[in-house]
């Protein structure tokens, strides 16, 4: 008797254990038999290279060359800002602050985690895009640059855990020796640990390019949701936004178009994903 | 010479250091101003009225009770099926598994579903559970799509917590005549609570703070239903009831009183997976 619930136990785990691989294999499998119906329709070309999105219009345009764009100077410009911001904030936690500051502003950063992207898209709202608007006299604050600042602000989180995981994992004989050669503190922890660290800090960046081209509803809220072709000061629409905010109402093409663009996505978030293995993978070797 | 060389070294120093400093100030500034601007805005709206009735287009009022519920609902059916799906996966991938290539292609799907977009789940999630398995919009397949964005984070605590198991504790009982389901019962399971916990209020966390994959998935309405109801009924968490307050209705008063809710239970989960944390920690040192 106790046998046989082993035996039936073992299955019920093994069917556990094989779930995360299904769960893989429906999203992958549904993404490409619902996307490449459309882009077979519009022609890969004119879909990955139109500069022209008007899916309402008489005669519909399927190009979604400018969300393919903005994604990628949304991220790179998100990385830009954040990326300096938050590896120094991780050297300062892992090697300077003393141990109440530390856990203090990890504290922090915890909760900067968590908020939901709704409300950093409501205060961006709020607040951030009448201030763009202001500051540089254009009609609408709503542009790729506040979206940038609201991307850079949410992948703040991911590149300090990261990066102080990697930083506390340098041992500690580097540094004495470092130290006992009469280098200075700043010295030792920005020539010495933070090399050291090298692969775990890329890897936090890549992971914070997959957070910010991902993020969909912040962005929406502050971003003006035009289909334009990207300029800083001016509205755009990314990858994630795009199916967003016509997937409620869309039909026919326009609708297995945005199945489409998912696609697209999906295949972008697979690539860094393979860029995040070969990272860690390095940090593996080195360790 | 030396002492110009000397000179540059203090500067490129205190630079260094000023950076340092500031970057960590950034970071703790846009905390509390995010937290201090909900809260201003937000504060005021928030009464009884508001948080114990649903929304009435005769009356103009505007309450929130239903996006609450909804939430509630929400998170119950996730954790219910997350927790047995998950925490099965960690001990299948610790206890069981002989196979490595196996285990390999297991962690390696864990590491892609945890990469995976919101905006995608909500798509997918939409065309299986709401279209192939008809379950409609609804909150349960909201909840499910939630499932499976979160399976990663629980199977991730667990087997980290399963890894301080000691081998000792599981030889001995083997040693006793115990069967394997035997020993992770009575042995593995309990011993892995804290992990399995931890996973538990991450997962939560992230659930309350989920908007893009709920939207086609559990889609916009307000109405006030009771468990069985709601569940298979399309339903607004906070979330979305902030998204659409916000940008579909100009409702900002509404919006920022419901982030402020928002943030309040943010801060309380992670306090809560502080706590865990820590007793756990002292209970290890014992």
């Amino acid at each position: 008797m106790s046998k046989a619930i082993d035996k039936v136990m073992q299955a019920v785990f093994f069917i556990c254990g094989l779930i995360t691989i299904a769960c893989v294999f429906v999203i992958t499998i549904y993404l490409i038999i619902s996307g490449l119906p459309a882009i077979k329709e519009i022609g890969i070309a004119d879909f990955l290279l139109g500069k022209q999105w008007a899916s309402t219009a008489k005669e519909p345009l399927y190009g979604i060359l400018p969300f393919i764009l903005t994604s990628i100077f949304g991220t790179f410009g998100a990385i830009l800002l954040g990326v300096p911001v938050g590896f120094f904030t991780a050297v300062y936690l892992s090697k300077f602050a003393p141990e109440k500051v530390k856990k203090s502003i990890g504290f922090v950063v915890s909760l900067l985690a968590s908020i939901p992207s709704v409300v950093y898209g409501l205060v961006g709202m709020m607040v951030l895009v009448p201030a763009v608007r202001k500051t540089f006299h254009i009609s609408d604050g709503a542009t790729l640059f506040s979206a940038i600042i609201v991307l850079a602000i949410m992948i703040l989180p991911s590149i300090i855990n990261v990066s102080i995981t990697a930083l506390d994992a340098v041992p500690k004989s580097y540094e004495a020796g470092a130290l006992a050669l009469g280098a200075t503190e700043c010295e030792t922890y920005f020539r010495v640990s933070v090399p050291a660290a090298k692969s775990g800090i890329m890897a936090s960046i890549v992971l914070g390019v997959g957070r910010a081209i991902g993020e969909a509803m912040a962005v929406m809220m502050v971003s003006g949701n035009v289909a334009n072709m990207p300029t800083l000061f001016g509205s755009v629409r990314f990858l994630t936004t795009a199916v967003a905010s016509e997937m409620s109402y869309a039909l026919g093409l326009q609708k297995q178009a945005l199945f489409s663009i998912a696609l697209v996505l999906f295949v972008f978030i697979m690539l860094i994903n393979w860029g995040l293995r070969k990272v860690m993978r390095g940090s593996d070797v080195k360790v | 010479m030396s002492m110009k060389f000397e000179q540059i070294r203090k500067v490129k120093q205190m630079i260094w250091k000023m950076l340092m400093i500031f970057s960590a100030l950034i970071t703790c500034m846009i905390l509390v101003f995010i937290i201090g601007y909900v809260l201003w805005q937000g504060l005021k709206g928030l009464s009884i009225t508001f948080l114990t009735t649903k929304p009435s287009y005769l009356s103009g009022n505007i309450g929130i009770l239903p996006d609450i519920l909804n939430t509630v609902y929400m998170l119950i059916v996730s954790i219910a099926v997350l927790l047995p799906l998950g925490v099965g996966a960690a001990v299948y991938l610790s206890e069981y598994a002989r196979n490595h290539t196996l285990v390999r292609f297991i962690d390696n799907a864990a590491e892609i579903l945890s990469g995976i977009p919101s905006i995608i789940y909500g798509l997918v999630g939409m065309l299986f559970f709401c279209q192939f398995l008809n379950m409609q919009t609804s909150l349960l397949a909201g909840a499910l799509t939630l499932v499976v964005m979160n399976l990663p984070t629980i199977m991730r605590t667990t087997r980290e917590s399963l890894l301080t198991v000691p081998k000792g504790l599981r030889e001995g009982a083997y040693g006793l005549g115990a069967s394997k389901w035997r020993v992770v019962r009575t042995i593995v399971i309990p011993e892995c609570l804290d992990g399995i916990l931890t996973g538990c209020i991450l997962s939560a966390g992230r659930m309350l703070g989920e908007s893009a994959a709920l939207l086609f998935t559990a889609g916009f309405a307000h109405t006030l239903h009771g468990f069985l109801d709601g569940i298979s009924s399309s339903g607004a968490t906070l979330t979305v009831a902030l998204y659409v307050y916000a940008k579909e209705q100009g409702e900002f008063q509404v919006a920022f009183s419901i982030a402020v809710i928002l943030l309040a239970l943010a801060v309380i989960i992670n306090l809560c997976a502080e706590l865990v944390n820590n007793y756990y920690k002292k209970k290890r040192k014992r």
